[in-house]
């Protein structure tokens, strides 16, 4: 599965944004944004509410389109079979009305994984499995979010986006989802995630892109990051006095 | 795709029922068809022709319009004027005599005009006018309703003035027309076989009868192939031969409801 | 009032003794109904889809149509459908007029628009919730449809029922294309409008209660079906 995802990711890395700006309504959302993103490790986008962290990773993505400027993976275009190669977890999943593996299998089926084996180890990776028959609507919040990762998981992506996924849940599902992001970020699937929680983000963080009014304020290692922030924007967020 | 199309072309004919290829269409005035005289005589047709007859029951004036429309082979209704003005046309070749029976006037057991025992229906109708009772019209363009009209205009009452008020032109069928002015106590005029089989007469009964001007003959006519070429003369005209014919005419006037004959076959 | 008693037990006794005539007609009108449902779902459901899926300029306007189109006239659809079907007309050489494949197009005129604004907005409430996960995954568009079918699949169930239930108490439309022939053309509806026009007001009723009891009958079904479908949270 590493070779796979090293392969894969060989292919989609580094991430070359080129001044991408967003207008919606008259208002910039993302201003003349650039930045590279490399291979190693979980890069962790962090911002005020209204920085445009998650309308940025969705233009990664390619679930929101930039009015000027582009993304290219490792030289090309975001493209179909680009982003097939991703998975990104919403902050809050849209959970099939099916049981908890159907929902797994409707996943897999589209990348052609149709062994019901393959489906019940993650579930069992995310401890699921003794839920696979359950409704999926019915799950808790913490449970969906990790049904949501399974999802995520079993097309095995070289680029793995989180967005605010482990808001609000519970510690015992943050738990059993950073260890799962930790392990497969071992095995060299990239991950980048964006997340409030500044002591996730220094549990997870290999590098940090701070977002400050649409435009990059920041993008350092994560520890030199939260020890010396170079940007005021920055400074002031991590001191708790930056709200917007 | 495929399969969404095989269910509905099954589903289609789930719904069909096969019209029989000896089968004639009668245009139909409604008196005959709720009076039950189809439902007694058809199966007599069927056996003695082989043929089975289907009924559509409109209104005179809807009918005839139907079969000038070509819906239809053969054309059964109650108003001499407009069956001649369709042979005239060139819709038929002929109209036949089959029956008749006579109009009658019914209203409330109160009897608020004042009319009970009369036979001379004009009279009748300017009383109802003069005392502005109800009266409950067709309003339907059908045989009857032309009837109702040239009634009034013998009686030179302006009717149509008091439309809405004492005069209530229902739109309808004969029978709903029946309905009509049983609920709102009103007189009306109807066909003696339609109010003879009505079945919801509550207190009302027939005020005005016998009078020569409530004559009332029906005439059927074979749809003329020049002008509808998709009309089935040879099994229509069967049809016809059966009712004027001495077998017919006997079942005709055999025909009773509560022990009274409803039409008298006059086929010459 | 006593009509009501009067009128049951003729319904029960109608049933009680499967009258001939009356399971003859009983059974047209569920054929007819039928028929025409099916027809109405195989052309409304995927224009209801497309039209939840798709935005384009005159989407809005389409949608706002044939919400209006529910609210259609049965009297102005059968006069069209009999202009058009009357041997005088442009569909006259079909000849069918005045028999249940006429009465199937008039009700599949009337319910289709049902069909495509009530399935438009189930399937679009379900498309804006799985939309960007679908977009994420990228799903074809074929199988975002048939994910959307399946997992609305009791909602469209009750959408389908409402057509149902228009096309099987309809009577201004099939009597009109119908004619109301005996052993041919008589449905439900027209044989109560027939009783009703003869005055046999009880029986007409009676005839109006298996019809409820119909419509009751499919409810209830629809209704497990959705209540067993609550219960494994597909809703």
């Amino acid at each position: 599965m590493s070779d796979q995802t090293a392969m894969a990711q060989r292919g989609l890395m580094p991430i070359t944004v080129q001044n991408i700006t967003l207008t919606l309504n008259e208002r910039i959302l993302i201003d003349d944004l650039s930045c590279n993103i490399e291979s190693d490790g979980m890069s962790v986008i962090m911002g005020p509410n209204g920085a445009g962290k998650s309308l940025f990773m969705r233009c990664l993505h390619g679930l929101a389109k930039p009015d000027m400027g582009q993304i290219l993976y490792a030289g090309t275009p975001l493209d179909p079979l680009i982003r097939q190669q991703q998975s990104l977890v919403f902050q809050t999943p849209t959970i099939l009305r099916r049981t908890v593996l159907a929902n797994l299998l409707f996943v897999a089926h589209q990348r052609g994984i149709d062994d019901p084996k393959i489906s019940m180890d993650y579930l069992a990776q995310l401890q699921l499995d003794h839920l696979a028959q359950h409704p999926a609507r019915l799950l808790s919040g913490g449970e969906k979010q990790r049904l949501a990762l399974a999802r995520a998981l079993i097309i095995n992506p070289a680029i793995l986006f989180l967005d605010e996924a482990t808001s609000n849940l519970d510690p015992a599902s943050i738990e059993t989802i950073e260890t799962n992001l930790q392990s497969v970020s071992k095995q060299g699937m990239k991950i980048i995630l964006v997340t409030h929680d500044i002591g996730q983000a220094k549990r997870l963080a290999d590098d940090v892109l701070f977002l400050h009014h649409g435009k990059l304020a920041e993008h350092s290692p994560a520890k030199s990051f939260f020890q010396k922030p170079k940007s005021a924007a920055a400074k002031a967020y991590l001191a708790g006095k930056l709200v917007l | 795709m495929k399969f969404a199309i095989l269910f509905a072309a099954g589903a289609a004919c789930l719904a069909t029922a096969a019209i029989a290829d000896n089968a004639v269409l009668v245009q139909s005035t409604t008196s005959t068809k709720n009076a039950g005289l189809y439902d007694y005589i058809l199966p007599m047709v069927k056996a003695d022709t082989g043929i089975t007859v289907n009924v559509v029951a409109v209104g005179t004036g809807a009918a005839i319009k139907n079969a000038m429309n070509c819906d239809g082979d053969v054309l059964l209704v109650h108003s001499r004027k407009r069956e001649d003005q369709f042979v005239a046309a060139g819709y038929a070749k002929q109209r036949y005599d089959v029956m008749y029976n006579d109009f009658v006037v019914i209203g409330p057991a109160g009897d608020p005009a004042g009319i009970a025992g009369g036979t001379d229906v004009t009279a009748a109708m300017v009383k109802i006018a003069n005392s502005k009772s109800k009266f409950a019209s067709r309003g339907d363009d059908s045989g009857t309703h032309s009837k109702e009209k040239s009634l009034w205009a013998m009686a030179k009452i302006d009717q149509a003035a008091s439309s809405g008020d004492w005069y209530r032109e229902t739109g309808s069928g004969m029978g709903a027309t029946l309905n009509a002015a049983v609920g709102m106590g009103a007189y009306a005029l109807s066909d003696r076989a339609s109010w003879g089989a009505h079945a919801n007469k509550a207190d009302f009964k027939i005020m005005v009868e016998g009078d020569q001007r409530l004559f009332n003959p029906y005439g059927v006519m074979l749809v003329d192939s020049q002008k509808c070429p998709n009309v089935r003369s040879k099994e229509g005209q069967i049809f016809i031969d059966w009712l004027i014919s001495a077998k017919g005419q006997a079942a005709i006037a055999s025909f009773k409801l509560d022990g009274k004959q409803l039409f008298f076959p006059n086929a010459r | 009032m006593p009509i009501y008693s009067e009128s049951f037990a003729a319904a029960f006794g109608l049933l009680a003794s499967s009258d001939r005539d009356l399971m003859e007609i009983l059974a047209l009108s569920i054929n007819v109904s039928l028929a025409s449902l099916v027809l109405s779902c195989v052309i409304g459901l995927p224009i209801g889809a497309f039209l939840a899926m798709r935005h384009f300029p005159m989407r809005d306007f389409l949608v706002g149509v044939f919400n209006a189109m529910m609210g259609l006239p049965p009297v102005v659809v059968g006069l069209l459908v009999y202009l058009h079907l009357s041997r005088s007309g442009p569909f006259g050489w079909l000849g069918l007029l005045y028999t249940p494949q006429a009465m199937v197009i008039a009700q599949m005129i009337l319910i289709t628009p049902i069909i495509i604004a009530l399935s438009c907005q189930v399937l679009e409430d379900l498309h804006e919730d799985y939309k960007d996960f679908f977009d994420s995954l990228v799903v074809p568009k074929r199988t975002a449809l048939l994910a959307y079918i399946i997992d609305a699949r009791y909602s469209l169930m009750t959408v389908i029922l409402a057509g149902f239930g228009r096309a099987i108490s309809e009577v201004g439309a099939v009597i009109i294309v119908g004619g109301n022939i005996d052993h041919l053309t008589r449905v439900m509806t027209t044989a109560i409008a027939l009783e009703t026009s003869k005055g046999e007001l009880a029986l007409a009723l009676a005839l109006g209660f298996i019809l409820l009891a119909i419509s009751l009958a499919v409810n209830f079904l629809v209704q497990w079906l959705k209540a067993s479908a609550r219960r494994r949270a597909y809703v």
